[in-house]
Order: C-alpha cells, then sequence, then structure tokens
C-alpha cells in the first residue's frame, strides 16, 4: 500500500551509497575530524553563520553523508576569522580543517 | 587488634570504610583536612534518584564511624617509604607508622570562573551547582528572587569534556544532577520556564532515566541540544544566552531570570599532592591510577595502599559506598594475610 510519505529518493541519506573517498583523504590529514560531537559551538560562535548559514558542525556531518556540494557550498561563506577554533571544545583546528577540506574537494567548489 | 589503618580523606567513602573497619574490630584514623566530616555530600541538600535527604546519609556515617581516630583539620606533611611500612607525619606533628593506607581524598569541583565566557562571578545572575545546592539548603541567595523566576537555564558540560578546560572526560554525575535540580526549581517556581541546554544525556543509573522522563512529561523541563557559546547580561541585570539548537539547526537565544552552571567532578589537587608523596601513579584524566581499572579499582599498584570513591574518577553516592565497603574487606584480608 502506498500512504504516499515516502521519502523522496533524493533527500534520504543512502549510506550503502556514499562514497567516502575523499573523507578518509581528508581524516588522514586531519585525524581530529572524527572527534567533533556535534555541540554547535563552532556555529553558535561563527560571525558568518547568522547571515550565510555557515555552520563548520553541518560541514562535517555533510561530508561524511555524501552531501559534499552542500558542504562546500556552505563554506563559501567562511572568512577564516577562527573563531570556532577557538571554541571547540573537543580542541580542533577547525580553521586548518577547513583549509584541508577546500584543498581535498578543491575540484567540487569549481 | 593493633593494626593502624591510615584513611586520608573524611567524606562519605572515608566514613563508611571506617565503619566497616570498625565493625571488623579494628580502629582506623581518619585525616581529614577541613573542619567537618561528610565531603562534598555535606554540601548537597536531596539526593538523586529519590531524593534522599543528603545530612540523613552524612549523619548515619557519622554516628556508625565515631568511635574511630578522628583527626579534623589536619592534612599529611609527609609519607616516608620505610622497610615494609609507611611513615605519615600530620600536620599537626603526629607521626604514625602503617602498613596501610587508603584514599579516599575524592574530587573538586570545577571552578566555574576559570570558564569566563559562562560569566561566573562576572554576571549576577550566574550561579554554580553547588551554590544552587546551598541555596536548596538555607533558602538564602542574593541570585534567586522569589518574585521574578520566571526563566532559568542549566548548562551541562561546564568544565567537563573540554579540552579548553583540560578535562576531556564527563563527569557523569553532573546530566542526572541537571534534572534533579531542574524538577526542584520547578517545584518551587511552578511558572518558570526551565531549559537544559546538552550535548548529550548520560542517564546511566538506576531509575535515571524515569527520572528523565518525569522531567520531561510532568515538569515540562525543556531539553535544547546544543552547547551555550555566550553568555551576556541585559540592562536588567537578566542573563543572554546563545546556542546552536543543533536538532534544528537554527541559532537559539534566550533571556533568563538565572544561569545554573553544571560544574564537573575533577582530581583534587590535594589528593595529588599526597599521591606524590607517596609515589603512587596519577592516571590520564587525573585522577588516582588504580592497579586495574576493570579488576582492581580499588588497589594502587603499591603495596598497602587502598582507594575508594571519587578520587579515580567521578562517582555517585552508592558507587562510592560500594567501594568503601569492598576497600574495607580487601583491607582486613591484606592485614590477614600478612599475619
Ligand atoms: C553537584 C553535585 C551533586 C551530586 N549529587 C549527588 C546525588 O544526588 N546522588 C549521588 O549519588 N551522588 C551525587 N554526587 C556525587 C557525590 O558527591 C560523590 O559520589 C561523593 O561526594 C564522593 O565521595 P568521596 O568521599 O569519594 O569524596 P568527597 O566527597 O570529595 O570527600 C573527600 C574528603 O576528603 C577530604 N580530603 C581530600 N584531600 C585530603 C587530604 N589530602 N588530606 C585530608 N583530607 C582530604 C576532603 O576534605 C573531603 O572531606 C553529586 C556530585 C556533585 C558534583
Ligand atoms: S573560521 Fe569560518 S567557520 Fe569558523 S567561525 Fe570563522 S567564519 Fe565561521
Ligand atoms: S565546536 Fe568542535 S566539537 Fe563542537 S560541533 Fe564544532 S567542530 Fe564539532
Ligand atoms: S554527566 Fe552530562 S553534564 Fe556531566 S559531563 Fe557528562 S555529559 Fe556533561
Amino acid at each position: 500500500m502506498d500512504f504516499g510519505f515516502k521519502l523522496s529518493p533524493s533527500s534520504a541519506i543512502n549510506l550503502d551509497k556514499v562514497d567516502l573517498e575523499k573523507f578518509e583523504e581528508l581524516h588522514r590529514a586531519e585525524p581530529d575530524v572524527y572527534k567533533c560531537m556535534a555541540c554547535g559551538s563552532c556555529t553558535s560562535t561563527c560571525p558568518a553563520n547568522k547571515y550565510s548559514g555557515m555552520s563548520m558542525r553541518k560541514v562535517i556531518l555533510a561530508l561524511q553523508r555524501g552531501k559534499e556540494k552542500e558542504a562546500v557550498s556552505m563554506m563559501r561563506n567562511c572568512m577564516l576569522c577562527g573563531k570556532c577554533t577557538m571554541v571547540c571544545p573537543r580542541g580542533i583546528n577547525t580553521r586548518h580543517l577547513i583549509l584541508s577540506i577546500c584543498r581535498i574537494y578543491e575540484e567540487d567548489v569549481k | 587488634m593493633k593494626e593502624n589503618i591510615v584513611i586520608v580523606g573524611g567524606g562519605i567513602a572515608g566514613l563508611e570504610a571506617a565503619a566497616q573497619l570498625l565493625e571488623l574490630g579494628y580502629k582506623p584514623i581518619i585525616i581529614e583536612k577541613s573542619d567537618r566530616l561528610g565531603g562534598h555530600v555535606a554540601d548537597w541538600n536531596c539526593l538523586f534518584p529519590d531524593m534522599s535527604p543528603a545530612k540523613d546519609v552524612v549523619s548515619s556515617l557519622i554516628a556508625r564511624s565515631a568511635e574511630a581516630n578522628i583527626f579534623l583539620n589536619t592534612e599529611i606533611s609527609f609519607v616516608n617509604k620505610l622497610k615494609d611500612s609507611y611513615n605519615i607525619m600530620l600536620s599537626n606533628g603526629i607521626s604514625i607508622i602503617t602498613r596501610i593506607i587508603l584514599m579516599t581524598t575524592g574530587f573538586s569541583l570545577f571552578d566555574a570562573s576559570k570558564k569566563e565566557e559562562y560569566g561566573y562571578g562576572i554576571y549576577d545572575q550566574v550561579m554554580t551547582n553547588r551554590d544552587l545546592e546551598d541555596w536548596f539548603n538555607t533558602g538564602d541567595d542574593k541570585r534567586i528572587n522569589d518574585s521574578a523566576m520566571n526563566a532559568v537555564g542549566f548548562v551541562h558540560c561546564v568544565g567537563s569534556r573540554d579540552e579548553k578546560a583540560r578535562n576531556s572526560q564527563c563527569s557523569k554525575v553532573c546530566c542526572i544532577t541537571a534534572i534533579k535540580q531542574a524538577i526542584e526549581l520547578k517545584q518551587k517556581f511552578p511558572d518558570a520556564m526551565i531549559y537544559c541546554f546538552y550535548m548529550d544525556l548520560r542517564m546511566f543509573g538506576k531509575k535515571y532515566e524515569d527520572f528523565y522522563i518525569n522531567a520531561q512529561r510532568d515538569y515540562g523541563i525543556r531539553f535544547i541540544r546544543g552547547r551555550v557559546s555566550e553568555v551576556g547580561e541585559n540592562i536588567d541585570g537578566r542573563v543572554i544566552v546563545k546556542a546552536e539548537d543543533t536538532l534544528s539547526g537554527k541559532p537559539v537565544k534566550v533571556t533568563l531570570d538565572l544561569l545554573v552552571l553544571m560544574a564537573g567532578m575533577v582530581c583534587n589537587p590535594d589528593s595529588t599532592k599526597v599521591a606524590n608523596m607517596a609515589r603512587l601513579p596519577i592516571d590520564s584524566d587525573g585522577f588516582l591510577k588504580s592497579k586495574d581499572n576493570v579488576a582492581d579499582i580499588i588497589e594502587s599498584p603499591k603495596e598497602g595502599v587502598f582507594y575508594a570513591g571519587a578520587c579515580t574518577g567521578p562517582k555517585t553516592v552508592p558507587e562510592t559506598l560500594a567501594e568503601a565497603r569492598a576497600a574495607a574487606l580487601k583491607i582486613y584480608l591484606y592485614i590477614k594475610g600478612l599475619e
């Protein structure tokens, strides 16, 4: 029976199909990326969040869910101010992480 | 039985161990740095999960251990290892030769003023979990104004799970303490909105999850998943809290009449001091290091030195008491082995 409530295929995340090759490369360069506990401190202090929706927390999650385009387009609004690095309770150097993401996911940016 | 047993710390761990050792026929010596027994529990009002009065727990422990040799306002000046015993010099000039030391030096509450962004000691309406327990006990705190308590926030993980505060571990009891205190405040101020800002809720103990459900269903406590990043003050002295509501992915801001910081349990520097004198190792979390964190939590790697309670890491009252009883039995068997 079809109740018409099916998840639309584009919004569902199919973990079987997510290609994590680049994320693994990122993880090799930035081992701390796995330490994120999704607390939102970075996002809450981010001066770019208010007008652009940039969120370090969401970027880290999106990359692991195969939503690379979404992550990269969010990151275009980052000003590399480093406030997120100052507040991260897990001690992740998020500013450095952002630079590594830019390098590794470069072609997606174009 | 003449065997000297030195218990360092007269909190609930030290008192319970002393009471058991008295029953086993020994006369332990309790060294307590402060001017009263009971440790931190003597500062609390009601204990989760059943809201038992803390003072009943402490007074019954004090009564059961009254026959021990108790030195208040006393610290350890130095510890010398002799051939098969220890020579302990006390700050009151007394020296004790003993083959057995039980460390029950407990924890320290994280100093919330170190996290300046939360404004403890800076803004008028910010207090800690300890201050709130104090108010439950005395009813006296100028931060709590009976006629203006419309919104209250609790900040979880203050000084815990925080590498910037040099304390990456979870203090374990503060999630359930926040829920307990939130319910208690709601009972006193039924019209107040109460928020808990958390990252993960750790309801590990017996009946804790039920307590959480109560807080949600019966008291309407609002849980917001996000770490408070910034606290400010407005002109009427109310506090403004900012966080990311990570579940909706949106920034949140709320104005509160009172902000309660759930300061965590960290290693006690007085504990470390004695550990250094007795050459006891410190674990990577800063607490005393047991012989084995699974099988031998109450034993130190040193001959004749035992541990009980929060000196080896965050613990609840029942866990602390159970360890104290186990340590007393261990000491009894250890002495038997020496005979
Ligand atoms: C805010 C808060 C609320 C809590 N509420 C509850 C609750 O409701 N229910 C529950 O089960 N648990 C609760 N706990 C946990 C509880 O406080 C601990 O389990 C308990 O205090 C551990 O007892 P302890 O004897 O090991 O240590 P402590 O209570 O820290 O006692 C240690 C004692 O040793 C003394 N001492 C330390 N160093 C030295 C030294 N070098 N020489 C001499 N003396 C020394 C100290 O002065 C102190 O008296 C709460 C904890 C917090 C932070
Ligand atoms: S470095 Fe970028 S992501 Fe971090 S706070 Fe600044 S603008 Fe936001
Ligand atoms: S502050 Fe650090 S741990 Fe928290 S969400 Fe951001 S990156 Fe993750
Ligand atoms: S018990 Fe809860 S509030 Fe305390 S440190 Fe752990 S997660 Fe944070």
